[in-house]
């Protein structure tokens, strides 16, 4: 058993505790990084296809290319990195926290430490989430997973396949598995609108003929030992046409139906989880229900670009640097999100500094306004182009238009969509 | 002849229209000079960037991710993906390190995304 005492803990060596990592270490606290895989870079290792950076690096880079610009900066850093190590347990103590990992190079470690940042990123879910009925053969994968097996360890998951779900991490495993030389037969997606990016839409689907079907579920799964084909049955005003049902032949399923944050170590500490989001519920530091443990990226809500993941951490990192040196002692104020919004991250506010919140749509529109209002009355709106419920939205609330006077110890900040 | 495409420069998604009168190529409806590029392009020979991972020899990974320094002609895809999956690759590489020269005379080069130092 190895004991290390640190400053911090950024649990995950991805792109949120790289970013968050840094940032502690830029401002002089000593921090160590855990990280279950071989190599950091967490998964954007995995996602070689190019279209990250665009905001924060202002060009477009692949995935590997991305984590690698942050793996540098904590390489040439005095940080101590634990690759290939798991983080089972966060135990309180009266000062600071107590961390418990495992791996095959150091066996148990244990980390004595004053904040935990939670980095973990999300998971995908499954067809159990979805319930789709049949027999249960091989054959039906997450679509992370494929993309794993076949960029990573160069294996191919089956040789015709079908994809449930338009998201962006659908539509470009529908490219690789065309790429890698299967038959991928069609998309299929619920909603009456494609999930992912246009651009998507047209270099993975539309370069290789791959029919899209919207308003459509897979209505069952055929097959034995291996996946042997599918029904498809449209849907009209929400109701499964029944009479419609297609068939398609096939040996492999992928399924792009969503993610989860990776709250397992956060619920057995203790921590509030916002059931909209199912991450950690946090305050306006990104800090969670117990001190010293902060969450920033994938595990605090599922985040649609990496660029976004990157600024929220580096801005969690700078509260956790704020926290260590007693700087966070502040009243914070309630946020709560209003019509059309699924939901708001940070739950609150603070009124001397700027707060930056990102929220997630619940309807479609092309022109629409984001709508401030403190206790009832109007404070600022914003106009939005194009919204809907795959691109997250951010907005910064500058100090400068908070009126200090209007606040007081219950004052309740509501940000809502008009369509 | 008029034709609407989708611009894929960035992830914004311009729909272009792009109209062909003789030798002369206008673009429409696009909202940075990209477009007008990609719009052309896609008329004439359209190109994509091409991304894949080759096989490595390395303790940490079994792959190593690849992609095309500049977007290549869509016919060469297929022969380019082919290359690449036969060739392997042993660490060290560095980023940028380039893994095939100047592909069927395109003048473009496949690199690394990735360094590798053992």
């Amino acid at each position: 058993m190895k004991t290390i005492e640190k400053d911090v803990l950024v649990i995950g060596g991805g792109s949120a505790g790289m970013a968050a990592a840094a940032e502690i270490r830029e401002r002089n606290h000593s921090v160590a990084i855990v990280e279950r895989d071989n190599i950091l870079g967490g998964i954007l290792n995995q996602c070689i296809h190019n279209g990250f950076g665009l905001h924060r690096f202002k060009e477009e880079l692949t995935g590997p290319e991305y984590a690698e610009r942050y793996a540098e900066i904590i390489e040439a850093s005095d940080m101590e990195v634990f690759t290939g190590t798991t983080v089972t347990e966060i135990e309180k103590r009266d000062e600071g926290k107590t961390v418990y990992a495992y791996s095959a190079r150091h066996g148990m470690l244990v980390f004595q430490v004053k904040a935990v940042v939670l980095a973990m990123g999300c998971r995908e879910r499954n067809r159990g989430n979805i319930g789709t009925p049949g027999t249960r053969p091989a054959g039906v994968y997450t679509a992370g997973l494929a993309q794993r097996l076949v960029n990573m360890e160069g294996l191919m998951p089956g040789s015709k396949c079908v994809i449930v779900g338009s998201g962006d991490i659908g539509l470009i495993m529908a490219r690789r598995m065309s790429w890698v030389g299967a038959d991928v037969k069609a998309v299929v997606e619920i909603q009456p609108y494609p999930a992912g990016l246009t651009r998507n839409i047209v270099q993975c689907l539309n370069d290789f003929n791959i029919p899209l079907h919207l308003s459509h579920v897979v209505s069952k799964i055929h097959g034995k030992d291996r996946v042997e084909g599918i029904d498809i049955t449209p849907l009209r005003d929400g109701i499964e046409v029944t009479e419609e049902t297609f068939h398609i032949e096939c040996d492999t399923l992928l399924l792009s139906v969503g993610l989860i944050p990776d709250n397992e170590i956060a619920r057995k500490a203790g921590i509030d989880i916002n059931r909209e989001t199912n991450g950690p519920l946090v305050d306006s530091s990104l800090m969670t229900s117990v001190e010293g443990i902060f969450a920033c990226g994938n595990v605090l809500h599922v985040h649609d670009l990496v660029d976004y993941v990157s600024e929220e951490s580096h801005r969690c990192g700078a509260f956790v640097s704020d926290y260590l040196e007693h700087q966070s002692e502040t009243k914070q104020f309630k946020m709560v999100s209003g019509s059309n919004l699924k939901y708001v991250i940070p739950n609150q506010f603070r009124a001397d500094r700027d707060n930056h919140f990102y929220m997630r749509s619940l309807i479609v529109r092309n022109h629409a306004e984001l709508v401030l209002t403190l206790d009832g009355k109007e404070l600022g709106r914003k106009k939005l182009r194009h919204i809907q419920p795959s691109e997250m939205i951010s907005f910064t609330l500058k100090e400068k238009d908070l009126d200090k006077a209007a606040l007081d110890d219950n004052s309740t900040l509501e940000i809502s969509l008009v369509g | 002849m008029t034709k609407e495409l989708i611009c894929i420069s960035c992830p914004i998604g311009c729909h272009l229209e792009v109209t062909q009168k003789g030798d002369e190529i206008t673009v429409r409806n696009n909202k940075c000079s990209r477009g007008e590029i990609y719009g052309k392009e896609e008329l004439l020979a359209p190109k994509r960037v091409v991304t894949a991972t080759c096989p490595v020899k390395s303790d940490l990974m079994l792959r190593i991710p690849v992609k095309t320094t500049e977007a290549i002609p869509v016919e060469l895809i297929n022969r380019l993906l082919e290359e690449l999956y036969k060739r392997e690759v042993s660490a060290p590489v560095r980023r940028g390190d380039i893994i095939l020269e100047n592909f069927m005379d395109s003048g473009i080069d496949v690199v690394s995304t990735k360094t590798l130092s053992g």
